[in-house]
Parts: C-alpha cells; structure tokens; sequence
C-alpha cells in the first residue's frame, strides 16, 4: 500500500472517481466483465451494515463489492 | 411438415435480462425440466408455434454475464455453445440485452456471435429505454453486429410476433469475427481448426482458453488440444482481460455511432431511495426477519386448510377403494400401499407452493440481491457466502431445490459447506413428525397468557436446526484447508414489481419438480413398506391364526380380541418386525422400541414416511375398524409393556424429534449431493455425519430427560 494511489475501498458514499486500474489480475477480468471498466466514473452509493460489502455504481450498473474487492480498483479523483 | 427434427432455439442472456419472461410468454404452459446430457444440470425447455405453422424447441440456459465460466450454472452455457457437433448444439441462438443499458449485453452478444451459431440480438425492456429518453438507431446495430435485431418488451410480450417471425426464418451464421484473434494464437487455432474440424477461429480459440469446458471431447482430442497448446505455449487465461478490453473497445465505438439519445438514469432513482431503507442498518435486518416471519407464519397458517383436506381426502379414497373392491393382497396394496403413498406426495405441495411464491417474489423484485449483500458479512464468519442464504432459507421447504440452488455460489469451499449444512434445515417433510410429535408430548396450552406451546416447541425445533447447520458450517470451515479465492462481485438489480406470471409459473416448476423427483422415491417406499408389513419370513404369517389360536387357547377370547391378537402377531413376524426388533438393541438407550425401530428403518429413505409407518403399524397393529380413532390417539395410547406407563413419554418423544432434526433420512437427498457434488465423497460423509449426531443428541436427550 506504498504510495499514494487511492482505491475504491478508500472512498466515501458519495465520493466519484475514475476507475484507472485493477491491483489483481484474476479479478480485474471478472469486474470488467460486469461493467466496470478502465477509464468509466465510479460512484460509491453506500455500505452494508457491517461496513462490508459495499455498493458501487458504475456504467449504470450497480454493483455489490467486498472491501477486499473494492480494494484492488485503482482510482483517479 | 418438412424435417421431423424441430429446431432448437436457445435463450441466452445476462441475469435480469428479462429472459425467463421471455421464456414463458414464448412458451406458455408448454414447459418441461430436464436434464442436460452428461452433464447433471436441469434444463428448461418448452415449445413455441411459430408464424409459419411449424414449432421450435425453445431452451432457457441460465444466465451469464461471459462466455468464460465462473459458476457451475456458467459453465454448462460455455459447453454447450462450444460444441458445435453436439446434438444438443441449438440451431438459432436468441440474445436477450437490456435495452437500457447495452454494454455488458453486447459484451457477451460479441462473444456468441464470434462463435460461429445463428444469432438473433432481441433489445427488451425498450419501454423502460423509451421512459428514460434513451432511442438506438437499429438498423446501424444491425449493421455493425451482422444479426438481426428486434425490439421487445418480454414483460408485456410486445414485439414477439416480430421475434417468432425471425425464428422461423432460415437464418446463417454471422459473416464476421468481432474480436481479432491475438498474433501469437493464430497458428495453434489453425492447426486446431485443420486436425479437429472446428467450425471457426474463435471457437478453436476457446478450446485453447477454456481447458475445463471441454469434456464433450473425446479423452484422445482433449489430449491433442493439450498437445496443440503446450507445443505453442499458449497459457489459458492470460489474454481473458485484454480480449474483455478489445471486446469494449468495439462495443464503445458502436454505441457512440448508434446511440440517437443517451440515458440521463433518472428512472433509477427511485431504487436508491428503497435501498437506503432496505438496506439500513437498523431497518435492513428488521425488514428481512419480518418478512421470514411473514413466510413462515403463510406457511403454517395458509398450507394447513388444504394440507388437512388432502390428508382427509386421500384416507377417505383409501377406504372407499377398500370397501368396494374384493378383499385379497391387490386390494390391500392399492387400499395401504399406493394411495396413502400418493397421499404423502401430495400433502407436501402447499408448502412448496408458498414457499416457492415468495422465493419467487423476492428474487423477482430484485431484493434477493439486497438480502445476500445484508447478509455475506455474517454468512463468511461461518464459512459460508451471502448467496447461501438463499439455499438455506429455500431449505426450509425441501432441501432439493435448496441444494440445487447452490449452484450461483462461484466458490468450491463455500458452495460445498452450503450444501452439507442445508439438509440441517429443518425441511417440510419433517414438519408432519414434528406436528405429530409435538402434539403427542407437549400440551396444547399457553405460556405467559398468549404463546402457544405447541407452536413454541416448533418453532425450538427449527431453531434447533438452524443452529446445527450454522455450528456444522463454521466446524467445516475450520477443517476445510483450499486456497481458493472467495468473491463477491454482484450485481445488485433495478428493483421492480415482480411478474405474477413469472411467480405462477415458477410455483409450478418447483412443485412439479418436488412431485417427480421426491414422489418417486415416497411412491416406491410406501410399496416396499406395505410388503415389509404384510409379509414374513418362514410360515410364521400364514399360520400366524393357527399359531395364536394355540397360545390363548384357555383364553376365552371375543372375535374382536382374536383379530387383534392375530394382526399384532402377523406385523410381529413381519420382515418390518423382524427388522425392527433386530435395531432394538441399538435404539433403546435413545428410549425407541422396535415398533419406532420399524419407522425408523421405513423412513430412512424419506423421513415423512414416519407418519404413515405408524398409521400402517398402528391400523394393522389394531384391527378395531374405529375410523374416527386417529393415529395420534392410537401412538398415545400405546403401553411400555416394561413401565406399564405411555410408550412416548416425554423423554421418547423428544428424543424422537432431536432425533429426526438431525437425521438425514432422506434418500432424495443423498442423491441430489451425489449429483451436485459429482462423486459419493460428500453424500456418504454427509450421511454418516448426520447420522452419528442424531444418534448422540437423542441419546443425551433421553438420558438427561428420563
């Protein structure tokens, strides 16, 4: 977690940023398939109870993430 | 009338595409499940009449978001469209893309139509694109994919005389690849193409990608598709991401030249506002145990009117078929054996019927989704995934749908423990054990003024189970050592109000599948019990009048009391008997004697036989033709002949019923696994499992309460 790159799991409900990349190549692949691309706006809507999962919204789709998952989406705000 | 062969026409499409919709208004009542062959995942398949009089064969594969699979439910879609030389490869495929938002859609329309098979893109929901302002230009669409393209609404079933005019058509193959093959797989998919006969690049190109999804080749081609690709060094899997890449790159291109008016998504708005409340903290949970309540309490309350009216139904029939037919062994198996086994089949359907309506409804609305993301940080703490809620609450109804529905969960492990914990929900076919039971032991009065006992124990019993499953899951949890990651990337669906017909059909889908699938085997144990119960080893059953006739011969016997006597003789000396009091021995620390032995062993298979196991063993046991006399009243007035006191004291009966919340006694079940998890392993460790803890909580019950 060196340096200053921000991810999805950092964001707060509200916040909106740039999907600039994924940390887990398995994953990245899976997530790009369900409309979370390099380069589309991510919006954090909220969390489960429990802080974990969280619910994004990106290419007008919402999605369902665990934080673990969230964390390997590199974003640009 | 040209070919006898009807075409086969397969749905394919994202979840919540709208597809099953589709499905039913193409197909109506005109539906069936099956089974894929080979491959033990059920198939919906119906049949449709199309414009030009003939009718097609309309499949519904589950739905997936790509061609490469991640789910079981994902993998059957990839193998079948992959083998092209398959009988089960369908003529025409049917791409159902939500026309309010294309991309992920076209992601996997891209794929189906590189692999070569006819391919019609069918836009739905195009009144919720039309409300939203959004407007395509379809014949630049149909232009730039190479496939026809219609407009629907599968809610309202607009636009499928246009859809079934296309089906009909001869359609061929699309002329073009959408992805460009990368350089460095273009000789391994030739050399493919030339020695396996593969229709084309990106097809030959899956088989080098997808070593898992190949099984429909022979050992000797998937051993030259191995050689093909070790010798090229191509390594599956590497290039997945940069095709998904190229694939959006084209569809972004295409979308900006199609799209006439763009979504502003203010229609999603109203999704939004809900989720802030269903998925609060406070109300989120509130929300969900209400509505469990709810679905429980309809269950109990509204199935138990048709439940008694079947039940009184099915007995009045079994007399009356005894009455007017001649007495002999065929009347008596018809009469004992075969109606009061279809009437155990049937008693069943209400619940499921209930259960499934709200399974449906909710799955439907787009809040099944909200009850996994509520519930996956919990469910993990146990080994298990928020999608294994769905199994283990439809585990209440029966655990073979339940198991069945596993199949969404990506993850070995967790998908595993789910279906090895969920037979631990207590099940509808325990529920008659456990009424007949309760109301044996427990007395029907209140507690602190308004709870009803009887319901109180229930309710503990189901408790009791829930309890087990979750203890047993995080057990496996701690012993279960896989290094497989463990997901959830979910999409969580535009709420909406369910489709009645949808629920109607899927009522009808489970029950039927409940009543082939489980009255099967019911069917067959009720036969099997009725000759374990009319005959016997030796002549013992054939003199047993002689034999009784000799003891009490200084008796003074009435008529009434010899019949007695000689039916107690004959079940006596019966094989079930014979059984029943070889397994005493190893029952009665548990406080059971052979007669309870007798409908231990008969339920084994299927545990609701319990009930009727003791309406045969007690109508045979007592020939007293007293109808009104029920077989609660007959189990309570059953002696100890060692205590003089009631058979089911409180100690047996409880006992009793710890034992069969734990007990797998179902053979329906057993089977399931064995499918489900493609070997004996499971099943068999599942069994012993259950086994070994319901004979230890039933012995510590009876030892602690006697």
């Amino acid at each position: 977690m060196a340096g200053s790159s921000k991810n999805v799991a950092d964001m707060r409900p509200g916040e909106v940023g740039i999907v600039s990349g994924f940390t887990d190549d398995h994953l990245s692949v899976k997530l790009m398939e369900m409309g979370c691309l390099p380069g589309a706006a991510v919006r954090f809507n909220f969390t489960a109870p429990f802080g974990d999962p969280v619910c994004i919204s990106v290419s007008g789709y919402e999605l369902s993430l665990r934080l673990e998952e969230a964390a390997t989406i590199s974003i640009l705000n | 009338m040209t070919s006898s062969r009807k075409p086969k026409i397969a749905l394919v499409g994202n979840p919540n595409s709208g597809k099953s919709s589709l499905f039913n208004h193409l197909t109506g009542l005109n539906q069936k499940i099956g089974n894929f062959p080979g491959v033990t995942v059920e198939k919906k398949i119906g049949h449709s009449s199309l414009p030009d009089g003939t009718s097609a064969e309309i499949i519904d594969l589950p739905g997936i978001y790509s061609i490469y699979p991640r789910s079981l439910d994902e993998k059957i879609v990839a193998e079948i469209l992959l083998d092209h030389h398959a009988p089960t490869v369908p003529d025409k495929v049917v791409v159902i893309v939500d026309g309010t938002n294309l991309k992920r859609g076209f992601l996997l329309l891209t794929q189906i139509i590189d692999m070569g098979l006819p391919t019609i893109l069918a836009l739905n929901m195009m009144d919720l694109a039309a409300k939203a302002g959004i407007s395509y230009d379809f014949n630049a669409l149909s232009k730039k994919m190479g496939v026809p393209v219609v407009p629907i609404n599968a809610r309202k079933g607009v636009g499928l005389d246009e859809l079934k005019k296309l089906m009909a058509k001869p359609l061929s193959p699309p002329d073009r690849q959408i992805f460009s093959i990368w350089a460095n797989a273009k000789a391994p998919v030739q050399e493919l193409r030339e020695a396996l006969n593969v229709d084309n690049d990106y097809e030959a190109y899956q088989f080098l990608e997808q070593p898992q999804s190949l099984k429909f080749l022979s050992a000797e081609k998937q051993e030259m598709v191995n050689s093909i690709r070790l010798k090229h060094e191509f390594f599956p899997g590497k290039f997945q991401g940069a095709e998904t890449i190229q694939r959006y790159g084209f569809i972004q291109d295409l979308l900006n030249e199609i799209t006439l008016k763009a979504s502003d998504n203010s229609w999603k708005k109203n999704s939004s506002k809900l989720d802030r409340i269903l998925t609060h903290k406070i109300w989120g949970y509130l929300i969900f145990f209400g509505l469990l309540f709810l679905i429980f309490q309809s269950i109990f309350a509204w199935a138990q009117l048709p439940m008694d009216l079947i039940d009184s139904g099915f007995a009045r029939l079994a007399g009356f078929v005894g009455s007017i037919l001649p007495e002999g062994p065929l009347t008596s198996l018809l009469a004992e054996g075969i109606i009061p086994g279809i009437g155990g089949i049937m008693i069943f359907i209400p619940q499921i019927a209930i259960l499934f309506a709200f399974i449906s409804v909710l799955e439907e609305s787009g809040y099944m989704a909200r009850v996994v993301f509520l519930m996956d940080k919990v469910m993990r703490k146990f080994g298990l995934n928020g999608k294994s809620v769905v199994p283990l609450m439809s585990g209440v109804a029966c655990a073979i749908p339940a198991i069945m529905a596993t199949r969404t969960i990506e993850n070995w492990k967790e998908r595993t423990i789910t279906i090895f914990v969920t037979p631990l929900m207590s099940c509808s076919a325990r529920l008659p054990v456990f009424t007949i039971l309760v109301a044996l032991i427990v007395p029907d009065e209140k507690a602190l003024g308004f709870f009803n006992l009887q319901g109180l124990a229930l309710m503990g019993l189901y408790l009791l189970g829930f309890v087990a499953a979750l203890g047993s899951a995080f057990v496996m949890k701690l012993l279960i050592n896989v290094k497989e990651r463990s997901y959830l990337i979910m999409e969580l669906p535009t709420y909406r109000i369910p489709k009645w017909s949808n629920v109607g059909y899927t009522i009808l889908e489970k029950t039927k599948a409940f009543v082939l699938e489980a009255g099967k085997v019911i069917m067959a144990i009720s036969v099997i019990l009725w000759v374990l119960a009319s005959y016997g080893p030796g002549d013992a059953m054939s003199k047993a009048e002689e034999n009784v006739l000799e003891q009490s011969k200084n008796m003074r016997l009435t008529e009434e009391g010899l019949k007695d006597r000689v039916a107690a003789y004959k079940l006596e000396h019966s094989y079930a008997g014979v059984i029943g009091k070889g397994i005493e021995p190893i029952i009665k620390p548990l406080g059971f004697d052979w007669k309870i032995g007798i409908a231990l062993i008969t339920s084994f298979a299927a545990r609701e036989v319990f009930v009727s196991t003791m309406a045969t063993i007690y109508s045979i046991g007592s020939v007293s033709e007293d109808d009104s006399s029920t077989i609660k009243e007959r189990m309570q007035a059953e002696v100890n002949p060692d205590t003089g006191g009631p058979r089911f004291t409180p100690a047996t009966g409880f006992s009793l019923l710890v034992f069969y919340t734990f007990a797998m006694q179902c053979m329906s079940t057993i089977a399931v696994v064995q499918r489900e998890t493609k070997g004996w392993k499971w099943p068999l460790l599942q069994l012993a499992y259950m086994t070994v803890l319901a004979y230890v909580s039933a012995f510590a019950v009876y030892q602690i309460l006697s």
